[in-house]
């Protein structure tokens, strides 16, 4: 047993508002520059929808992730003499075109502009020429299902859904959709470091965040097509690859990432993870529908007293393990199982996990209204039994979440629901049937597991969303051969040069 | 001093010293610098027909120059039967116009592509002039002083030699032809430049990845375990 500790991100959809806080926030502190202008290294997505950039799962476009051959799993990219001979022309690179043309305004004009008959009006400039362009696509182009038959219709993850089913969704009346806040996933087995040919891109043993060391980068950005959630982006102006860091400088000061932090929804929580680093090569070799499964499995019990001598003899310190023990990543993966990784067949193994949404109720139509065929105190029983009946389809959830096994998701949604139910006779009716009972014993849940599920989920207080490890950065500091004292309150330890594009 | 002296003498060491102090320096001072600077994202067809055939073609042409130097007898041999000479000789001249339309893609794609000529430096330019110079030297030297393979075998590899083990000859090259002169004078030109422009990009090759373990994980912990 390797024990290591990962520093892992959980997303709770039924949460998720869609308001893009996260990305603005993102934006202003990391994105916010020359050459990065095009970079969402958060985004939220609309789902069903494309994505950005567009169509990022479709790796038979791109290339992404590792596939399962019979000596073991491959990068889908390359070998490592092809990774050579496609240095000077990489094919599975996404056009910019594939992310947007950046754009702002020229607002000087609406100051600037002569008096005239007209108002002056700001156009559209592309941010990379600075010459006035056809804005034809952003980020979020399809939000809240835009374009819907353009981009919903696309959507990789609906090839399961059955054919009528994928038609209704596209009737108005039962459209349906929810977001997917998206960030780089730190996975175990990044399929990023596999491909970098220049060996820039690396995994920190400590809490497991995946970085691109810039000064050893020559942009041959195959991270960025070996990535299959398209989450490393080519910085055109700097000529090196960046992605999302995780804030590690706000981490290591005990703070949340940025993203994290000012979620409006509060969907997000962070915590430690304990896993075996030795069976991780055997975790991502096995069936798509075990995938979920063999990733729990890796995941250690941070209580276990071997687990805890293991983590110990492999240089974890006790406020790391009282960390992993208290984690909610450790609770909604493990113990409650249901958070779950997004596409876990691209076996990268990732380390940000997914609670999935529920669907809005059931509804009928009515002389052309939307109405509700049930009464109200029976509309949860009415999906916890006919979970296949569910507005936002099985399959399609399946696909996304659990490698095609519908089996995990309906335990999930199961679970949730029976929460929801228990709940609800708990705290509105103020009294506990046997119905409620029923539902959690169907959901395999014990009564102070949903309680404590619907705490965490509905009422957590800051200090429960984000439980962060001691980094004790003043040691690494040290290590550097600096004061740490000179660097206290800051983050990061100032520019060792000025980043400067190469001539 | 004579021309001859200066431009084959001086400054072939000038250009050396200069080209191997500053890529150290910038390699371990200013590593940041020091990148391919792709532009494929901007732009992707007019690179694929440019980059490919320019960077193949350019890599086996210097390769067979290294081999022409390093073993001439090997090359004269090799020469000695007129099937192989002509074999060789329209192969190198193949390759040269073959990069050549490459390049002159590339400085077509520099020119007429807005969101490429935005990341384009003046350093650029003067690198895609040089390289032009090189090249179109190059191919008129092959088409009309044939034979190439052969006589720089004679003339070039122990003028070449001359300069590496510092007994400097520079009078070997001044009977020849102007273009093939240009052609030699341009390359220490290049080397000089080197350093200062994204030509470094080619001393990054990266041939240890053919080795390296697919993962990489680096711990802070090791840095302070140093430190102690
Ligand atoms: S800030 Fe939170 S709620 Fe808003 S879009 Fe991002 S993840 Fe969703």
């Amino acid at each position: 047993m390797n024990v290591r500790a990962h520093i892992s991100m959980l997303f709770h959809l039924d949460k998720c508002i869609g308001c893009h806080t996260c990305s603005v926030a993102c934006k202003n502190l990391w994105t916010d520059r020359k050459g990065a202008e095009y970079m969402w290294w958060n985004n939220v997505e609309t789902r069903p929808g494309t994505g950005y950039p567009t169509q990022w799962e479709n790796q038979d476009h791109y290339q992404g992730g590792w596939k399962r051959m019979k000596n073991g799993l491959q990068l889908r990219i390359h070998s490592r003499t092809k990774g050579i001979l496609k240095l000077f022309f990489n094919p599975a690179l996404p056009d910019l075109e594939d992310y947007y043309d950046p754009f702002t305004f020229r607002y000087e004009d609406l100051f600037n502009s002569p008096a005239g008959d007209d108002q002056p009006t700001a156009i559209p400039i592309s941010m990379i020429t600075e010459k006035p362009i056809d804005i034809e696509t952003g980020p979020n182009w399809d939000d809240d299902l835009g374009g819907s038959t353009i981009y919903a219709e696309n959507d990789p993850n609906l090839k399961d859904v059955p054919q009528e089913v994928r038609e209704q969704l596209g009737e108005l009346e039962r459209l349906v959709f929810n977001y997917l806040p998206r960030i780089c996933n730190h996975c175990l087995n990044p399929s990023c470091v596999a491909a970098c040919p220049s060996e820039a891109i690396y995994k920190r043993g400590e809490d497991g965040v995946v970085l691109v060391n810039e000064n050893k980068c020559r942009a041959w950005r195959m991270c960025v097509a070996a990535c299959p959630y398209k989450k490393v982006y080519y910085n055109w102006s700097s000529g090196k690859s960046e992605k999302c860091i995780l804030c590690f400088p706000r981490l290591e000061s005990g703070q949340a990432p940025a993203c994290a932090h000012s979620c409006v929804g509060r969907i997000r929580y962070m915590g430690v993870l304990l896993y075996d680093a030795d069976r991780i090569p055997d975790a991502a070799d096995v069936d798509d529908e075990n995938l979920v499964a063999a990733q729990r499995e890796i995941i250690l019990n941070p209580f276990d007293p071997e687990v805890i001598a293991a983590a110990k003899a492999n240089g974890i310190d006790d406020g790391w393990i009282e960390s992993a023990q208290n984690s909610p990543a450790y609770k909604f993966v493990k113990e409650w199982e249901l958070a779950l990784p997004l596409r876990p067949e691209f076996r990268t193994m990732v380390m940000m996990y997914y609670i999935p949404p529920l669907s809005p109720v059931v509804s009928v139509i009515e002389k052309d209204l939307v109405k509700l065929d049930l009464s109200e105190e029976m509309h949860d029983f009415e999906v916890f039994h006919r979970l296949e009946a569910a507005r936002l389809p099985t399959e399609y959830l399946a696909s996304l979440f659990s490698g095609g096994n519908v089996e995990i998701i309906r335990k999930v949604l199961r679970k949730m629901l029976a929460v929801r139910v228990y709940m609800r006779r708990k705290s509105v009716e103020g009294e506990v049937d046997q119905v409620a009972l029923d539902a959690l014993e169907k959901a395999e849940l014990t009564e102070a597991e949903a309680e404590a599920i619907y705490k965490l989920t509905t009422i957590p207080t800051l200090d429960e969303r984000f439980v962060l490890p001691p980094y004790h950065r003043e040691m690494s500091i040290e290590a550097e051969g600096m004061d740490p004292l000179a660097h206290k309150g800051e983050t990061g330890v100032g520019y060792l040069q000025v980043p400067m594009r190469g001539e | 001093m004579s021309w001859n002296t200066l431009l084959f003498m001086i400054f072939p060491y000038v250009a050396t010293v200069v080209a191997v102090v500053v890529t150290v320096y910038r390699s371990i001072y200013r590593p940041f610098t020091v990148s391919s600077l792709s532009s494929q994202l901007l732009e992707r067809k007019k690179l694929y027909w440019g980059s490919v055939s320019f960077h193949y073609g350019v890599v086996i042409i210097l390769l067979m120059h290294l081999l022409a130097l390093l073993f001439p007898k090997g090359l004269q041999l090799w020469n000695a039967v007129p099937i192989r000479l002509y074999l060789l000789e329209f192969s190198g001249l193949a390759l040269g116009i073959w990069s050549l339309v490459g390049l002159v893609v590339l400085v077509w794609r520099r020119i007429s592509d807005a969101r490429v000529r935005t990341v384009t430096t003046s350093m650029d330019v003067i690198v895609l002039l040089l390289l032009l110079v090189s090249m179109i030297s190059g191919v008129l030297t092959a088409t009309t002083y044939r034979f190439g393979s052969t006589w720089f075998t004679a003339v070039f590899s122990p003028y070449l030699w001359s300069l590496i083990v510092l007994q400097p000859q520079p009078e070997l090259v001044a009977p020849l032809p102007w273009i093939i002169q240009l052609h030699a004078l341009n390359y220490f030109i290049l080397l000089f430049v080197f350093p200062f422009s994204r030509l470094v990009h080619i001393i990054t090759l990266p041939l240890g990845y053919l080795i390296r373990p697919w993962q990489v994980v680096i711990w802070v912990r090791e840095a302070r375990a140093r430190a102690d």
